[in-house]
Order: C-alpha cells, then sequence, then structure tokens
C-alpha cells in the first residue's frame, strides 16, 4: 500500500472550460478602467484556467494526498529539523489582530505585534547567549548573507579593506560558500579532519591578514560537537577575523552550549527547523540573526525598541546610519514569528533544553540500532542527527544509498537527506528530532536493518524501488535537457494526462 | 514538554540501551568551560493559558480602522477555499521535494504556480518564489549583471523605496545601483524621468546592465514601459518590470513590452497583511536566461513508466550542487505562499481577476472625487489603477490624527520618500473591491474635519 495518495491530478489547464467560476467578486462598473490609456491596456485577458470552488477544491485536496508530511509520518531528514508542527501556532498566527495588521501600520496601533516582535528576540538573544538580535531575515540563507555583510561592514568601519576571503569546512551548508560569493567574498574551503570535525590545524594555517570570516556550524552537519571550538574562535580573533556561526543545528544544544558566550560574533536561526514553524513544502521560514557587541551598530534597519513608557516602536529609517540597510521589505515575516514564539513560550528555558536532551537522546538511540546492519563512520556520541554509510553493502551488493532511500518509502517512511555532506560515502544524515516516540524510532531503523538484509537477498527488489509510490522513479536527465517548466497545449499533450 | 512523546519510562529504556546513566554524558563532549548555565526564560505556558496570552496580544494590534494603506500590501478579498486548503498538513508540513516520488502534490503545484504565473507576466520561466518583492527585487538586480557582465544597474526613484533599500544592500559588496529621477512637473510628473535616464545610460559611467522600473510604480502612476524598455535595450541594457500581480489581469504584461526580467510583490494574490509577512516573491524571465534565474524550478517529465509526473530541474543553478558558483544562496523559499496564489487564481478565475483589478480602479475614483471634494486633491496628473497621492497640509499630524477619527489615511510619504520636497505634505492612498462607499465617507468626513473644520452638507453628494 502506498504511504501517500495515488489520484494523480490532471492539471488545472487541462481541468478549465471557457465559463466556470464566478460570483466571488461584485462586478466592476463598465467604465471602470477608461481612464487607462489603451497602450498601457492588456489586450487579451491572461489565459488562466476557469473553474468552480468544488474543482478546486477536489484538485487541492487530491494533490496534498499526494504528498508525505509530517503530520501523516516520520521524515527523518538531517539537517532539517521535521519536528512536529503544534496546531495552537496556526490559530494563532491567523488571529485576526496578528493577520490582518498592514505592515506599515504605525506603530501606536502595532502594540501587540510589536512586543511580541520585542519579546521574540530577548528570548533568542537569551537562547544564543548573543547581545542583540534582528528578526529581519527571511530564512536562513538570508540572514547568512546578513550576517556576512554586517562582517562587511565591520572591517570597513575599521578600514581594514584587504579582508576577502571566507573561510569554510568542505562539510558546510552549500548556502555558506554561496553567501559568501554574494556578500563579495572569496571561499576558501577547509578539508575535515579524520574525526570528522573541523581541521583546526589547517584552520590556524588558512588564517590570515585576508581573511573576513569563519562560518562553522555547530554541532557540524555530521551530527557532531566541534569540542575545540574554543581554540578556533580564539585563532579567529587573533587574526582579526570574525566568526559566523550557522544556526541550522541548534536543536542539538538548547540550554546546554550559547554560541555567543563562546565567542562566536554572529549567528542566524532557523525558526522552521527548532522552533517547529512549518516547512510548508520548501518555505516560508524566518532566518533571525544574533549579534555581539562588535556588530551591534551594523544590524539591518529598523530594529524594534522598546520605549521608556513601556510601549515598542520601530527605529526610524534615518536613525542610525552604520546599518547596513535592509534585506527586505518591512520588519520581516511576523506571521512565522508568531509561531516560534509562541513554541518558545510554550516550552520556556526548561522545555527547551529539554528538547534538545530529548533530541539527542533519541538521535543516539537510533545511532546503536541503525549500526547494527550500516557502518557508522565517526562513532561517537552524536548531537541531533549521525551520518549512517552503506558503502560496505555497495561494494558488496551494488545496492546505494540511493536505492535503501527509495526502498524506505514501500516501507512507509520518508528518506533521510543522502549524500550530504559530500564528505561521506554513500552516506544517510538521520534526524529523528525529540518529537517522535520510541517505537516509532524502532519501527524505522527495523526497516532500514530489513531493506539491508533485502540488499543482500533480492537487490533488484531495492534497486527498482520504490514500488508503492504513485510515480516510479523519475526521468531527471530528460527533464533538465528539454525543460518543460510552464504548462502549453501543446507541451502537456505530448505527455499523457494521469486521467 | 508540551509536544514529547517520552516517557521517563522511554527515557531509561534508551540509556540503558546506550549503556549510560544519564543523558549529560551525551553532551560531554561541550568543553566545561563552555557549558551554558540556565536559560533565563519564563516558565512553560500551558496551552488555555498561552492562547489566551496570544489573543490579548493580538488585540493589541488595532485593524478595526478603515484602512487606505497599500504601498505595496494590498486588502483584498480571499475566497474561503484558500486557507482552508492551506490549513492541509500534507502541504504546510511537507519539506522541500526532494523526493518527488512522495512529493507529486507539492511539485505539480510548483509547476502550476510557474504556469500561472507565466500567464500573468506573458514570460516563460517562473522561480518557483523568493522571499517578498524586495529580494526578487535585488536578486532581478543581480541576474542583469551576471547575464551581462557588467556591474551596474539603474532603479527608477518610483520603485518602491523598501525594494531600493534592499537593491542597495545586495549591491554593497561591489556593484554599482544609481537613482534614475522623477519627471518633476507637468502630466508626466511623478513617473521615471526618461531623459535623464537616456543621459545616465550614455553619460560615460561604467556599462548599465540592467534598468529597473515598476508598473504601477509606487506612486500608483502608470509609466511609460515600453519606452524605458526601449531605452534600456539601445543601451545592451537588461530591463526589469516591477509588476504587481492583480495589476496584470487589466495592464500590459511584462512580455509584451520586451521586459527581460518581472519581479514583484505576490501577497495580493490571497495573502494575508501579517505586519510583514511571509509573502511572496515574484521572479519571472525570458527563456534566454533560464540559467540565470536564481530560485528552484520545477519541470514536467515522465517516471520510468512513462508516466507524467514532475521534479525539480537544472539544479546546477543551485547552493546546495554549486555552493560558491551557485546563482544565489536561496534555499527556503516561500512555497506555501506560491500555493496560496496558485489556489487564489484557480478559484478566482481570469474574469475574477479582472473583475478585482476593475473594481479596484472604480473604488479609487471614488475616494479621488470624495477626497477632491473636501480639499485634498491629486498631487499627480497622470493615469492610476487604484492607488494615487493627494495634497495635505500637515500630512504627517492629519494622518495621526484621522486615527482618532477610525481611518487609516494611507501613508505619510514624507516618511519613506523624505529627499522628495514635492510629496512634502502628501498622503498616499488606495482602494480595492474591499473598500466601501462606508470607508470612503469616514475618511472623507474625518478630513474635512481637520482640514476645514466640522462636514456640512455638500460633502454627502461628492461621496454618492
Amino acid at each position: 500500500m502506498s504511504v501517500v495518495g495515488e489520484r494523480l491530478q490532471p492539471t488545472l489547464f487541462e481541468r478549465s472550460r471557457p465559463g466556470r467560476g464566478d460570483g466571488k467578486i461584485p462586478h466592476p462598473p463598465k467604465d471602470a478602467l477608461d481612464r487607462i490609456p489603451a497602450t498601457a491596456r492588456r489586450a487579451t485577458l491572461p489565459a488562466l484556467p476557469e473553474l468552480n470552488e468544488p474543482e478546486v477544491v477536489r484538485h487541492y485536496v487530491n494533490l496534498s494526498q499526494l504528498n508525505y508530511a509530517i503530520d501523516t509520518g516520520f521524515y527523518p531528514l538531517g539537517s532539517c529539523t521535521m519536528k512536529f508542527n503544534p496546531k495552537l501556532n496556526e490559530w494563532a498566527a491567523r488571529l485576526p489582530g496578528f493577520a490582518n495588521l498592514h505592515p506599515l501600520a504605525p506603530d501606536e496601533i502595532a502594540q501587540g505585534s510589536l512586543q511580541l516582535l520585542w519579546e521574540l528576540e530577548q528570548a533568542l538573544a537569551e537562547i544564543s547567549g548573543m547581545t542583540a538580535v534582528t528578526l529581519q531575515p527571511a530564512a536562513g540563507a538570508q540572514g547568512e548573507l546578513t550576517g556576512i555583510l554586517m562582517i562587511r561592514a565591520y572591517h570597513r568601519s575599521r578600514a581594514d579593506t584587504e579582508r576577502d576571503e571566507v573561510l569554510v569546512p568542505d562539510s558546510s551548508h552549500g548556502t555558506n560558500p554561496a553567501t559568501a560569493t554574494m556578500a563579495g567574498y572569496r571561499t576558501i574551503t577547509i578539508p575535515s579532519a579524520s574525526d570528522g570535525g573541523v581541521d583546526i590545524d589547517k584552520f590556524q594555517a588558512a588564517l590570515g591578514p585576508r581573511t573576513a570570516a569563519v562560518m562553522i556550524t555547530n554541532p557540524s552537519t555530521l551530527g557532531l560537537f566541534e569540542k575545540r571550538i574554543g581554540e578556533l574562535l580564539d585563532a579567529v580573533h587573533e587574526a582579526g577575523a570574525l566568526a559566523y556561526m550557522d544556526g541550522a543545528n541548534l536543536n542539538a544544544i538548547l540550554g546546554r552550549f550559547r554560541p555567543g558566550e563562546a565567542g562566536f560574533d554572529v549567528m542566524h536561526f532557523n525558526v522552521h527547523k527548532t522552533f517547529s514553524t512549518p516547512h510548508g513544502g520548501g518555505g516560508p521560514g524566518a532566518g533571525p540573526v544574533g549579534v555581539g557587541e562588535r556588530l551591534l551598530p551594523f544590524l539591518p534597519s529598523p530594529r524594534v525598541l522598546s520605549t521608556d513608557d513601556g510601549r515598542f516602536r520601530l527605529e526610524r529609517p534615518d536613525e542610525r546610519p552604520t546599518s547596513i540597510g535592509r534585506l527586505r521589505s518591512f520588519v520581516g515575516n511576523t506571521g512565522v514569528l508568531v509561531r516560534a514564539y509562541a513554541y518558545i513560550r510554550a516550552h520556556g528555558g526548561s522545555g527547551l533544553r529539554q528538547v534538545s536532551d530529548d533530541a539527542v537522546l533519541a538521535a543516539n538511540y537510533l545511532k546503536n540500532r541503525v549500526g547494527e546492519a550500516y557502518e557508522i563512520p565517526y562513532d561517537r556520541p552524536c548531537k541531533h542527527e549521525f551520518v549512517a554509510s552503506a558503502a560496505a553493502i555497495k561494494k558488496r551488493t551494488g545496492v546505494r544509498t540511493l536505492d535503501i532511500a527509495k526502498r524506505l518509502i514501500d516501507y512507509g517512511f520518508h528518506p533521510p537527506t543522502i549524500y550530504f555532506p559530500l564528505t561521506v560515502e554513500e552516506g544517510m544524515l538521520i534526524e529523528p528530532t525529540e518529537t517522535e516516540s520510541i517505537e516509532t524510532l524502532d519501527a524505522f531503523a527495523d526497516a532500514l536493518i530489513a531493506i539491508a538484509r533485502e540488499a543482500e537477498t533480492d537487490p533488484e527488489l531495492v534497486t527498482s524501488a520504490p514500488h508503492t509510490s504513485p510515480v516510479g522513479r523519475l526521468d531527471e536527465a530528460s527533464a533538465a535537457r528539454h525543460p518543460n517548466l510552464r504548462w502549453r497545449p501543446m507541451a502537456g499533450a505530448e505527455t499523457p494526462c494521469p486521467d | 514538554m508540551p509536544y514529547g512523546p517520552h516517557t521517563a519510562g522511554d527515557r531509561e529504556r534508551m540509556l540503558s540501551a546506550l549503556g549510560i546513566a544519564s543523558i549529560d554524558e551525551l553532551f560531554a563532549d561541550i568543553p566545561t568551560l563552555l557549558r551554558a548555565g540556565r536559560l533565563d526564560l519564563p516558565e512553560p505556558e500551558p496551552e488555555l493559558e498561552l492562547a489566551a496570552r496570544l489573543q490579548r496580544m493580538a488585540g493589541r494590534n488595532r485593524t478595526d480602522l478603515a484602512s487606505f494603506l497599500g504601498a505595496g500590501v494590498y486588502r483584498h478579498w480571499t475566497p474561503a477555499a484558500v486557507d482552508q486548503l492551506l490549513l492541509r498538513g500534507e502541504w504546510y508540513t511537507a519539506y522541500t521535494p526532494y523526493q518527488p516520488e512522495i512529493s507529486q502534490g507539492t511539485l505539480q503545484s510548483i509547476y502550476e504556480y510557474e504556469s500561472l504565473i507565466a500567464e500573468l507576466v506573458d514570460l516563460d520561466v517562473v522561480s518557483a518564489s523568493h522571499y517578498d518583492g524586495a529580494a526578487a527585487t535585488a536578486e532581478a538586480g543581480l541576474m542583469t549583471c551576471r547575464a551581462t557582465h557588467r556591474e551596474r544597474v539603474l532603479v527608477s526613484k518610483a520603485v518602491h523605496p523598501h525594494y531600493r533599500a534592499t537593491l542597495a544592500a545586495y549591491f554593497g559588496a561591489g556593484l554599482e545601483l544609481d537613482d534614475v529621477p522623477l519627471v518633476q512637473e507637468g502630466d508626466a510628473a511623478g513617473t521615471t524621468d526618461l531623459g535623464a535616464l537616456e543621459r545616465l545610460l550614455a553619460d560615460g559611467g561604467p556599462p548599465v546592465a540592467g534598468v529597473i522600473a515598476g508598473q504601477p510604480n509606487f506612486l500608483g502612476l502608470i509609466e511609460p514601459m515600453a519606452e524605458i524598455g526601449r531605452l534600456a535595450h539601445a543601451a545592451g541594457a537588461l530591463f526589469v518590470s516591477v509588476v504587481e500581480p492583480v495589476s496584470l489581469a487589466v495592464l500590459a504584461p511584462p512580455g509584451a513590452y520586451g521586459a527581460d526580467i518581472a519581479a514583484g510583490e505576490g501577497q495580493p494574490l490571497g495573502i494575508a497583511p501579517q505586519y510583514g509577512g511571509p509573502y511572496l516573491g515574484l521572479l519571472a524571465s525570458t527563456d534566454a536566461l533560464v540559467r540565470q534565474i536564481p530560485g528552484r524550478l520545477v519541470g514536467m517529465t515522465t517516471d520510468v513508466n512513462g508516466k507524467r509526473a514532475y521534479v525539480m530541474t537544472l539544479r546546477a543553478r543551485e547552493q546546495d550542487i554549486r555552493r560558491d558558483k551557485a546563482a544565489s544562496n536561496i534555499c527556503t523559499n516561500q512555497a506555501l505562499l506560491a500555493l496560496a496564489a496558485s489556489i487564489y487564481l484557480a478559484t478566482i478565475g481570469p474574469h475574477g481577476l479582472r473583475d478585482v483589478a476593475a473594481q479596484g480602479a472604480a473604488r479609487a475614483a471614488r475616494l479621488e472625487t470624495a477626497l477632491a471634494a473636501v480639499g485634498a486633491p491629486r498631487v499627480h496628473s497622470g493615469p492610476y489603477l487604484n492607488e494615487f497621492a493627494v495634497r495635505v497640509p500637515d500630512a504627517r499630524g492629519v494622518h495621526r490624527r484621522l486615527i482618532e477619527h477610525g481611518v487609516l489615511a494611507g501613508l505619510a510619504l514624507a516618511d519613506v520618500l523624505p529627499d522628495e520636497p514635492s510629496l512634502a505634505d502628501a498622503l498616499l492612498v488606495c482602494a480595492t473591491e474591499v473598500t466601501t462607499d462606508d470607508d470612503i465617507a469616514l475618511f472623507a468626513s474625518g478630513l474635512a474635519a481637520e482640514l476645514t473644520g466640522p462636514l456640512t452638507g455638500p460633502l454627502a453628494g461628492a461621496v454618492r
């Protein structure tokens, strides 16, 4: 039986019938557009589909059922922290006072949202040990850009203009080097040490007068805590560079390690990971950024400020000339931040520490179980996630990690992150999170172990998986060679309509 | 812990399987000196009390005013179906569709989104979403530099000030950004100054990669887009059009006037204002620029059995594959908001969208008449769609005092364009299909009271 629905749908465009759908909006007067010059007018209506509401609803309900989701099952994607998304938070973000407030509403009528944002900034500063937080960035990658642009402004403010390099470990998220490029820096990639950690000695050798920043994920993308982080941070500062912490893995260290306290100068939070805001099939997220004293003057504008009379206001555009400016419109993804705020209040300080404790305990327990059939390349206590490898299985049977991942679908599970980090051969990055029961962890481990056995006894069964999903493996090569990126009646007709 | 499943017994079992006595042992690799103390945060709050707290906070925002505030974010009627469908957990609790076999719902919805927006903008390639209109515009600016191997972009001063500020931040690392001024007088006042644009394109400075202008522009006015595009192309630059999607039901689309790239804010397509987001960055381009466009792309293909299916494609542009050579660092995008926009468009249809745009234009005409009648005439004389600037003495003070009358009187332009003296005493106001006659009457009477003392008889005629 398929773990998702099986009713493939024709496109909205194939469902369209001229004349369907009306009655949502009163008809405007005929002369409404007469003042618009003909040259600026659209000649013909856009060819959008014409549908009635019941059809639209069935289309999207049936499509939704083709998706795997946290609400339907275990989603152990390493580096993604696919934890349960509390329903209270969806309710809260939709409260009319939050949902209907215009982002340019004057401060005096926005006190509820401003207070929430201010309190959230304080909470994130406390969690991270940073001095101050901006909530403006729309996602982790935009948070990275914000952080690196602040680092750039810091060096410039000191007339230190020779620094043009950013050091990243080879196990980093791809966003780190891509961000460095966007901020006008050259990326220097440092190979990992044999224990999977950052190679402190190689980092020290690469640090110098051209180093603007180092970007470190801690715990690393292998789920390992960098034991020598203190030494590294000292060396970075010794060289006159600043240290960026990629906060993607914060779910492992809440209440256990505060990056700002340890000496990081700047970090971003992925609230859609650590603080449970829904991933939405790819977004939205929010990527608040915390800074230490050095970067405080450069925070994006506007900041949320508290005033002496216990009220709140947004900083005026020209109030702080040292600011790097803005990375997006308005104050931030407030609707997402309402959810993060609710999550943090629901847990409190003790609950957040319990989150990390349980996430780490679950990951170690699962690592032990998965280790019954797979190699664990770095076999020491992990944090919230761990890497397993199918390299030996591949050597013996030809079955690859990709095949094992696809076969997991037949067992009813979403596959883990595969082939990341790039430093592990046939790697699977597995992150169970704290919201999965021990029964689920055992069932997932049992499935992986059973698949390892199948690889030996019936490899073809694994390499041709999945067998139960609504579509099989995809022809990605011809999708890229002859891209069909939008509906055209002719292009679609070449590919049979599902019904 | 409110959402954790583990009983004390479960934790005990896991610890004993690991052969350890305490969870602390799993954190032994954190150096002693760097271990955190107790977090100084409030106690955990039970759902019942937390719900009441959130309700109180939401209640401290005022959303009961008759609002004429647009300036990039617009109130519209959203069919109830949109949010009902978005609340399905299969949509909002799924991750990026990296496993296409069990993500066909999200993948097809993105392909359909790309197709719907392609129809609206009349361009062929639509990126699966960016953070918002400002970030999408900044990405469009960067695209023009990559595609032309030039390093300078011109942006009209009539593009949203937040978008220009975002462009400036994104360009801060070595690219050049210059403003094209506004026409100050005459029928074209408030639109992009074509003469100045022509001079900038040939000023002997670094060659220009792209020219960015908005339609309608930030002041609500209709720009001569075809002319701007012609000047840009004559100088070997690409042309970026910043669009408002509802207007595209009635205004010429970017593809029709030669734009190479369209960027814009998708919020008007069924997305609530939410005090700043999450919104939807629209980004589209011609086929020629497909390898330069940042963000995810979904294509239609087949599975191993020849069945139609959808998959993320042309991924060699993306950060997880190309790292420092990627077209952008974007990873998480705004997929759920792209879905909202698609459901909105599917529900409301092409005729409905035209009605929304035309209804807004009709309501705005009534607003113009009513405000002019009480002494607040338009600042500019060129055509507008549903947003325009009016001249009001002491605009900031009047704006503040009208809140007491129950009116959010748009935006005092001096707050966002302090360097435009011609807009020092001006309010930017908009109307949409949800603006009622009562709202307009309340605004007009409040404004009359502020400008001339209490309301008298003839006004009623002006607003009917």
